[in-house]
């Protein structure tokens, strides 16, 4: 494979680099990158790698751009809002460098389609905001002998590493599990969505991932390997904590008998749940149950049940006590996915066997019983 | 007696309510000592499944023993993208 003229020319920065060269830049364009989340961590890398010249780049995303993302996410438009994030993005990097094979994936990686995804491409790059994706990223690399870039953020501070890198000895490095060997409940670590993030942060962290691809890539500099990389924005502050392989490594993998999402779905499916009419039924009945609304405050002014007592969902763990065990609960939050992973987090953490699902959540509410609630 | 300063990070400091906080101990102590210790003050803290410690800029085993002038951190896992 040879470079196109116009290819030299665009990255002609990059061949006069001596570490880089001609050689670095083929080998970059031999290279497939697969980029899971195009959010607030996706966009600076998908943006740097598609410059860099990767010969295929990889997104993945099921979600639609909303007017949320965009104090962050700064690939999208105000037009873009409504629209597959995963599409928006490929159209956007076309514009910036059209020698590139993208593929779009318009969809969530889940267990059933990791595997091929992941299996078609060397490097993965983890750009997500939930546990559930990013310990499915780790156990199919794993599985599969891929390194992946790790990149997390919280609030004003960020965590980057690269897992399961073979180094020239082919002695693979850490994974996530040799960090946080068990993956916590959504409950027990809010999300920005929760409890918000500076926009700058995810920029930051997305420049260190995309280096770490281009540096794995082309075999410069020292690979982030066996070190979390810990940076805080607000102190300017930096530091690298040196972490070993676990011998057992593989084996902790998808488990099985542990808490996470294959037995999570199993519980999520023996969950009790309840209705919006039985809801509706019980409390014109004046039953003595008890709702909670799991939703932040800016939900809850928006709109809510005059019953409901609010304990947002990052707060769970301060509010036990507010919360009974010897009367019906019913849990809610906007559509009963958070409300299902506080369940979840009750009933494992504090034996819960009380608490149910309100099904479909406050909108189901809104669409079903009361047509004059503001709906979002 | 020894007093260890332990640097904190991501939830673990917005449940202490600090960057970093201390932690009064046997000397000879060890890691895990240490976890309990900020578990039974802070019961928020034990909701978390995995915690890392790292000592002197390494992770460090439960069963680590520590010494006076270890440099101490407590980081959760962290989830936003």
């Amino acid at each position: 494979m040879l470079l196109l003229p116009a290819e030299q020319t665009r990255y002609q920065k990059h061949l006069l680099l001596p570490q880089i060269g001609l050689e670095g830049q083929l080998k970059l364009k031999n290279a497939k990158v697969l980029v899971v989340g195009a959010g607030g961590l996706g966009c600076p890398v998908l943006l740097y790698l598609a410059a860099a010249g990767v010969g295929k780049i990889g997104i993945i995303d099921g979600d639609v751009v909303d007017l949320t993302n965009l104090q962050r996410q700064v690939i999208y438009k105000i037009e873009d809002i409504g629209i597959s994030k995963a599409v928006v993005a490929v159209s956007r990097l076309k514009s910036l460098n059209d020698n590139i094979d993208y593929e779009t994936i318009n969809s969530k990686l889940k267990k059933e389609n990791a595997e091929p995804i992941i299996g078609s491409y060397d490097i993965v790059v983890d750009c997500t905001d939930n546990f559930t994706t990013r310990y499915l990223i780790n156990d199919f690399c794993v599985k599969l002998g891929k390194p992946y870039v790790y990149g997390a953020i919280h609030q004003f501070e960020g965590q980057v590493s690269v897992f399961n890198f073979k180094d020239k000895d082919g002695t693979p490095g850490p994974t996530y599990r040799c960090l946080f060997p068990e993956q916590p409940s959504e409950a027990e670590i809010p999300n920005c969505s929760d409890i918000g993030v500076l926009g700058i942060l995810p920029g930051a962290l997305g420049m260190y991932q995309a280096n770490e691809v281009v540096k794995m890539i082309t075999g410069i500099g020292k690979v982030l390997s066996g070190e979390l990389l810990m940076l805080d924005l607000l102190e300017n502050t930096s530091q690298k904590i040196k972490v070993k392989r676990r011998a057992n490594a593989e084996e902790l993998i998808f488990p099985v008998a542990g808490k996470d999402e294959s037995a999570f779905d199993l519980e999520r499916s023996i969950m009790k749940t309840i209705t919006v009419y039985e809801l509706a039924e019980k409390l014109e009945n004046k039953d003595d149950i008890l709702i909670v609304d799991v939703r932040n405050h800016d939900e809850y002014e928006t709109c809510h049940l005059e019953e409901a007592l609010l304990i947002p969902m990052n707060t769970i763990p301060n509010n036990i006590k507010h919360i009974p065990k010897d009367k019906p609960v019913v849990v809610h939050c906007h559509h009963g996915i958070r409300s299902a992973n506080v369940i979840q987090f009750l009933e494992q953490n504090h034996e819960y066997q009380n608490l149910y699902n309100l099904t479909g959540g406050i909108d189901a509410w809104a669409r079903e019983i009361d047509e004059e609630m503001m709906r979002y | 007696m020894t007093k260890y300063k332990v640097s904190l990070f991501g939830i673990t400091k917005d449940i202490i309510g600090s960057s970093s906080t201390e932690v009064e101990l046997t000397d000879q102590s060890d890691v895990n000592a240490l976890v309990e210790n900020l578990k039974t003050k802070f019961p928020q803290l034990s909701e978390i499944k995995s915690l890392l410690v790292a000592v002197n800029s390494e992770y460090a085993d439960l069963g680590l023993v520590l010494s006076e002038k270890d440099e101490i951190a407590l980081i959760p896992p962290v989830s936003g993208g």
